[in-house]
């Protein structure tokens, strides 16, 4: 529990191919990491439209992780580089729109990499405790 | 080339019918898409075959009241029969090629007609206006574009006030009305062998247009610069989501918004199905979590998808404007989103059919700090 109690959820949604079975290696290998993540398997990070992060975002996700293989290694060839560029205009328009793009992460995580998956929820964790709770959560007009 | 069309007995709409007809007659094209007058008194696009029925065409009557590019798209299709001369404004230009590029239209048996647009009425607002005799509303728009609105007239669209593209000279046929004293003629630009075809001949290219039009674009870009630094600051004021959620906050989820889009075309958009009819305990538990929830659902995430998936290709015709029953300036904020995201991977949506949408056109070596 942080200081004041709040625990962020994480929603994640993670490639089949790499960030997937590298979660699944924290796990295996028995790597501590943070309780506060959802993982979402999808196909490939290619395969995530921006509908799915704004529902998570909007029904009260604290953050959203989008974990995919890394550039050059996707399982589909270039479905990581559409994923990356639908992020980058995302977050282009939860800016304007002034939403929070810091609550979206996109991370390239392989299959091999337990302790980078860790390392990155940790992380995350600690940056959405320092945010605090996500204003939608309590917002019922959303 | 380009030629001069003049006007007899000052009857502008005649000229331009007559030019039309001659298009068409000489079977330069099949069919002519383009606005027809109805018994409403207002106007709406059709394919014309008969060249007979061209009396009742009306390309200048300054009314919105669809973006034609939408039903050309349909025409043009799987297995388009015959060439069509699409008679259309700069925005519906503009949309046509965005289809092109989303694969919902296609361009090769079209012959774009672009007609000089100084700015359209919403259609209540043209009816008015067109209920008093002789009201023809356009002649008073070109003879001093710059002052619509504030000339005693009523006021434009809100998407035309800020419109800084009211011409297309990227189409095979482009009708130069602006800058000419109607009364006299016209200019038409369109390709030699075209031409060759329907003799015409060459005419002087110097006129008023360009400078006309320079002067439109600046004053209507100023004004679009400070409505949308406007929207963009509402859509920043109060805490993350507050100006969103406030802008939005009368929306009765008709959907006309997306169903007047010219662009916005998913036979299975997910907002169209039971995707969202969820489950009473999932409403109830929302209305637990929050003290309350807003119905129907997800309205915010309705706008936000739509501003996701179509503020990259959002040409700014503002026909989500113009239907919305509650006065919403959707039009404004897909523009203000539009414009930001557009620049950030350095787009023009609605100019070259071949150029790729900016989510299909991904490199391996760009924006390689992201997801490090």
């Amino acid at each position: 529990m942080s200081e004041n109690g709040f625990e962020p959820k994480i929603v994640a949604f993670l490639c089949n191919w790499c960030t997937y079975v590298g979660a699944d290696l924290a796990g295996t290998s028995r790597i501590q990491y943070p309780p506060n993540v959802r993982v979402i398997r999808l196909m490939c990070s290619g395969a995530v439209d921006q509908v799915y992060v704004l529902k998570a975002l909007l029904d009260g996700a604290d953050g959203v992780l989008i974990g995919g293989c890394h550039p050059g290694d996707c399982h589909y060839l270039e479905g990581n580089y559409k994923a990356r560029r639908r992020v980058v205009a995302l977050e282009d328009i939860l800016k304007t729109t002034g939403l929070e793009p810091e609550r979206v992460w996109l991370r390239w995580i392989s299959a091999s990499e337990g302790q980078r998956f860790a390392e990155t929820v940790t992380e995350f964790t600690a940056k959405l405790k320092a945010m605090g709770p996500s204003p939608m959560r309590q917002d019922w007009a959303v | 080339m380009k030629t001069f069309v003049p006007v007899e007995n000052g009857d502008t709409l005649q000229a331009v019918r007559g030019v039309l007809r001659r298009i068409l007659e000489s079977g330069q094209v099949e069919a002519l898409m383009v606005p027809l007058r109805t018994p409403a008194g207002t106007v709406m696009p059709a394919l014309v075959t008969d060249p007979a029925l061209l009396d009742q065409a009306d390309p200048l009557a300054p009314v919105y009241p669809v973006n034609a590019a939408r039903a050309l798209g349909w025409m043009t299709q799987r297995e388009p029969r015959g060439r069509i001369g699409a008679v259309m404004r700069s925005c519906e230009m503009r949309a046509m090629i965005e289809l092109v590029k989303l694969k919902q239209a296609c361009v090769d048996c079209i012959t774009l007609i672009s007609v000089d647009c100084a700015g359209t009425y919403d259609v209540p607002v043209y009816l008015d206006a067109v209920a008093q005799p002789d009201n023809l509303l356009w002649p008073l728009l070109f003879d001093d574009p710059l002052a619509s609105g504030s000339n005693g007239g009523p006021a434009l669209r809100d998407a035309c006030q800020m419109c800084e593209r009211p011409v297309y000279d990227e189409a095979q046929v482009v009708v130069q009305l602006l800058g000419h004293d109607l009364a006299k003629g016209f200019s038409v630009v369109l390709p030699d062998e075209m031409a060759g075809a329907l003799n015409w001949a060459p005419a002087s290219d110097a006129d008023g247009r360009r400078a006309m039009v320079d002067k439109l674009v600046a004053q209507r870009t100023a004004r679009r610069d400070a409505v949308l630094c406007e929207t963009r600051d509402k859509l920043n004021s109060g805490r993350p989501g507050e100006g969103l959620q406030t802008l939005f906050a009368a929306c009765i989820r008709c959907h006309n918004c997306m169903t007047a889009c010219p662009i916005c075309y998913c036979k299975t958009c997910l907002f169209k199905g039971p995707v969202f009819d969820h489950d009473p305990i999932q409403y109830m538990t929302w209305a637990k979590r929050k003290g309350a929830l807003r119905l129907p659902s997800d309205t915010m995430l309705f706008h936000l998808t739509r501003l996701n998936h179509m503020a990259l290709s959002c040409i700014g015709c503002g026909a989500c404007t113009s239907v919305c029953p509650v006065d919403i300036p959707v039009g404004r904020v897909f523009r203000a989103v539009g414009g930001n995201v557009q620049s950030v991977f350095d787009y023009v949506p609605g100019f070259n059919p071949q150029e790729l949408l900016p989510l299909v056109a991904f490199q391996a070596e760009e924006w390689q700090e992201v997801g490090e």
